[in-house]
């Protein structure tokens, strides 16, 4: 009997490193991941890169990775490590940006929503339905169509479908933070509204706001990705890793280094988001301890 | 609970009013007018009056107000009005179109919950094992590859590897030949249902491990009642019913997010009709009628 509870004790033991080990390099992979594609997108955006994005090399077309070119080249004999360099930058600069803007206007709508309630609350939470309507690709599509393409269109876009996905975890995380004990005391002590939001309810919804920050920033990759596939994001000859992809689908057969090197750049790139954001997950929300 | 679904319902249509006013802002913003998206560049020969008798013809000399209720009424008769490209009333397109999205999002689904559903249960079941793991990692990978990644990567295997091309040839409907229908939907169904089939895989793993730590699970194990009736009678029952809630919430992002699945592939479903207006308008003079857009 002893014996048993002993290897169901070490068994328990395991059980809980091996979930430990998981966890944590599943952030760090995330982490790491990132890291190594955010020294690639500074490189890029600085103009780090093997060779120029746009210089063309008409005698090395279609060449296969080398020692010269690392990732090979594309039809025009442009070097594709160096316009993966480049498109990581843009794809990640119209990441950050959106996740950024959207950040800010959707969590201080969605405060406000949750902070005063009521009618505000009522008429800010069904306009933000409103754009919940439309599937976000779609959206997307349509103020691009208005504003034309464009990097900084491109994050204006994407932004104002990602602002209602904050203003909802935002207002919610509101709502509940506002009825606790040290925000009745605030209020009781005589604290302003602007004063108690920013002391006392800001603070204490930053952990799932983060989380939400590390996810969206995948889903913006992927948006943002989606839309130069589809011919509306970043233009030609400015590369983006689904322009690169859309651009080059044609030539897969003879040439798959072409959609093989952007297509793990942007796996690699979500994946390292959505690891990183499971394990903040994991250790910021408190729902899920 | 009747109260509370009649006031839901009637919080639907400001909702809707909402959606209309955007949707018709979306058309007036858009660069360029109706009758150069319908002439061309014939447009330009016209005479100024000439235009002005077109834009009355077509109620543009209208103010906005006036024209949001004009079209308004005729959306709610069902006149979206004819497309500038094929002639045909949108509504006509959209009927022909949104079957084939349906079916996608149908084959979507089975695919997901195919994959989704024994991996999960494994998943848990082996909990924290190699097994667990690798499901683990399988669908986080499957959540991270972009839907247009994987569907590139199928033609390029398809072709490459057995010499198909998935997205040649005309669209065959279900009802002319289901086995030819079925070939041509099966890639685009496994390239939209795979990252759905991770979050159902997470699902049921979660949900499944949570059930199986339940009272009467441990009741019909301590009753002598083997594993896999355990599992099958007593565990998945109680762990499907958040898949379910799931797949409801994800089928309609699954119908609204086929377009770019449906281009790869060249399905001629609601989404490539969108996309393929859209990027014509755009990549065109820029220009955009109301009816190309719906």
């Amino acid at each position: 009997m002893a014996d048993h509870s002993v290897a169901s004790l070490d068994q328990n033991q395991w059980q809980r490193k091996l979930q430990h080990i998981w966890r944590e390099r599943g952030t760090v992979v995330g982490g790491v991941i990132i890291l190594f594609f955010l020294a690639i997108g500074v490189c890029g955006f600085f103009g780090i890169t093997p060779y120029p994005v746009v210089e063309q090399h008409p005698l090395d077309r279609l060449s296969a990775p080398d020692t010269t070119y690392l990732l090979g080249t594309d039809q025009f004999g442009r070097d594709v490590l160096s316009r993966i360099m480049k498109g990581t930058a843009n794809s990640l600069q119209v990441a950050i940006l959106t996740v950024g803007i959207s950040t800010t206007i959707g969590t201080m709508i969605g405060t406000i929503a949750g902070y005063f309630g009521g009618r505000l609350d009522n008429i800010i939470m069904r306009t933000m339905d409103i754009f919940f309507a439309f599937p976000a690709l779609l959206l997307a599509l349509l103020i691009v169509t208005i504003l034309g393409t464009g990097l900084y269109n491109t994050v204006l876009a994407i932004s104002i479908v990602y602002t209602p996905i904050f203003a909802r975890v935002a207002r919610g995380q509101v709502i509940s933070v506002k009825e606790m004990e040290f925000v009745l005391a605030a209020r009781s002590l005589g604290g302003g509204h602007f004063l108690i939001v920013i002391r006392h309810i800001l603070p204490n919804i930053l952990p799932v706001m983060i989380v939400q920050v590390t996810l969206a920033l995948s889903w913006a990759l992927i948006t943002e990705a989606g839309l130069s596939f589809l011919g509306l994001g970043t233009q030609q000859p400015e590369p983006s890793l689904g322009l690169e992809l859309s651009s080059n689908r044609a030539l897969a057969e003879i040439a798959p280094w072409l959609i093989l090197y952007p297509g793990l750049a942007i796996m690699l790139m979500v994946l390292g988001f959505n690891l990183l954001g499971d394990g903040l997950r994991d250790l910021l929300d408190p729902r899920t301890r | 609970m009747t109260q509370y679904l009649i006031n839901r319902l009637f919080s639907l249509i400001p909702m809707m009013i909402g959606v209309s006013i955007l949707v018709f802002s979306a058309i007036r913003l858009v660069p360029g007018d109706l009758i150069t998206a319908q002439l061309g560049t014939e447009a330009g020969m016209l005479s100024e009056t000439q235009r002005q008798s077109l834009e009355a013809f077509y109620g543009l000399d209208k103010s906005p107000l006036e024209q949001y209720f004009v079209w308004m009424s005729d959306v709610l008769t069902g006149n979206l009005g004819l497309s500038v490209r094929q002639g045909q009333p949108v509504l006509d397109l959209i009927f022909d179109r949104f079957p084939i999205t349906l079916e996608l999002a149908i084959l979507s689904v089975l695919i997901a919950l195919i994959i989704g559903i024994p991996l999960g249960i494994v998943s848990a079941i082996y909990s924290n094992t190699i097994l667990d793991i690798l499901a683990r990692i399988l669908a986080m990978i499957g959540l991270s590859v972009p839907n247009f990644l994987l569907g590139t990567l199928i033609i390029y295997v398809l072709s490459v590897y057995f010499r198909i091309l998935p997205n040649s040839g005309d669209y065959v409907s279900l009802f002319e030949d289901p086995v030819r229908n079925l070939q041509q939907m099966i890639f685009p169904a496994i390239t939209l249902g795979t990252s759905f089939s991770a979050s159902v895989m997470r699902m049921t793993r979660s949900s499944m491990l949570e059930v199986l730590t339940e009272d009467y699970i441990r009741t019909a194990r301590s009753k002598g009642i083997i594993e896999f009736l355990v599992i099958r009678r007593h565990a998945l029952k109680n762990a499907l019913i958040p898949v379910i809630t799931l797949v409801g919430i994800e089928f309609g992002y699954l119908l609204g997010g086929t377009f770019i699945v449906e281009q790869i592939f060249a399905i001629p479903g609601i989404g490539r009709l969108t996309v393929n207006a859209i990027t014509r308008l755009y990549k065109g003079s820029r220009s955009l009628s109301p009816s190309t857009l719906c």
